[in-house]
């Protein structure tokens, strides 16, 4: 609930939402400790986890090739839990640009990238981001050279994807942290590119 | 468990099918023709999850790679643009 001070009756879903889960506790399904802590979990989760992620694989080359071999194991040597879900990073180039979306619904990589923005579970981006890919990134802003292919991944099971961007010229003998610092969440959807500054 | 009948670069066809229920394989790219990627392993089968089974025997799943020119008539952009979706076995010919 907002605390926005005054009274306002409760939408649709938030009567639902609390509806729902007060007959979960009174029927000790679950404690309203346990839907707390849970609550607490999703809020913690933020694109800042991938952002770590790519910055290390920006630094270490080792850990790319890990990293693009097997997502989950990588993540897991940064601390990074990807439960029951297997990721799959795949890796932007001069030649290739990888989009993702879910067409069905709304999967993403949470874990590491938090709640996802409203417009990635909008209609009009699950429908356009398959059927015309290179008219949704110039919305995004993003002109891409006609000789870059564009690979779009349509998260429709399973697996769960992050882009991992070109790092940008200009970085070369920054740390790692200021590295993460630009490795935005649309970067690593793959609806625009790192930037220096 | 069912056994992969499929490695990368094999050529495959999803099935043009429109049973009821929680299918995974999105509408449009029933009946097109693609090539397999990668094996992804084998997971529950969604549309038996959905409806409160074991979801067993679990299906492979398959990332299978689609040309956008193919998949679309009218794409604009390069003849090598793809479409990589993941498919499940039951759904492939």
């Amino acid at each position: 609930m907002k605390d926005s001070g005054s009274y306002q009756p409760y939408s649709y879903f938030q009567l639902m939402e609390v509806s729902l889960r007060e007959l979960l506790v009174e029927k000790g399904i679950v404690s309203e400790a346990e839907v707390a802590a849970t609550v607490a979990d999703i809020r913690a989760r933020s694109p800042e986890r991938g952002a770590k992620v790519v910055a290390r694989a920006w630094v270490s080359e080792a850990f790319r090739k890990r990293l693009l071999d097997n997502g989950t194991e990588a993540c897991e040597e940064l601390g990074l839990d990807v439960p029951a879900l297997k990721l799959v990073v795949v890796e932007n180039s001069p030649d290739v640009h990888n989009l993702v979306v879910c067409t069905l619904c709304s999967c993403y990589p949470r874990m590491l990238l938090g709640i996802p923005p409203d417009w990635y579970k909008s209609r009009n981006y699950r429908s356009r981001a398959v059927r015309e890919p290179r008219a949704v990134l110039s919305d995004f802003g993003l002109q891409l050279d006609e000789k870059t292919k564009i690979r779009v991944h349509d998260s429709t099971a399973d697996m769960r994807y992050l882009v991992l961007p070109m790092r940008p010229a200009g970085t070369e003998g920054w740390s790692e942290e200021r590295l993460a610092s630009i490795v935005t969440r649309d970067c690593m959807i793959g609806v625009a590119v790192a930037k220096a500054s | 468990m069912t056994e992969a009948r499929y490695k990368p670069g094999d050529s495959v066809r999803v099935r043009r099918a429109y049973p009821l229920g929680h299918i995974r394989t999105p509408f449009y790219i029933r009946g097109q023709r693609g090539v397999i990627e990668r094996l992804c392993g084998s997971f529950g089968n969604p549309e038996e999850l959905a409806q409160q089974r074991s979801g067993e025997p679990r299906q492979p799943l398959y990332r299978v790679r689609f040309r956008q020119q193919e998949v679309w008539p009218d794409y604009r952009g390069s003849a090598e643009d793809v479409l990589e979706v993941e498919i499940f076995q039951h759904w492939l010919e």
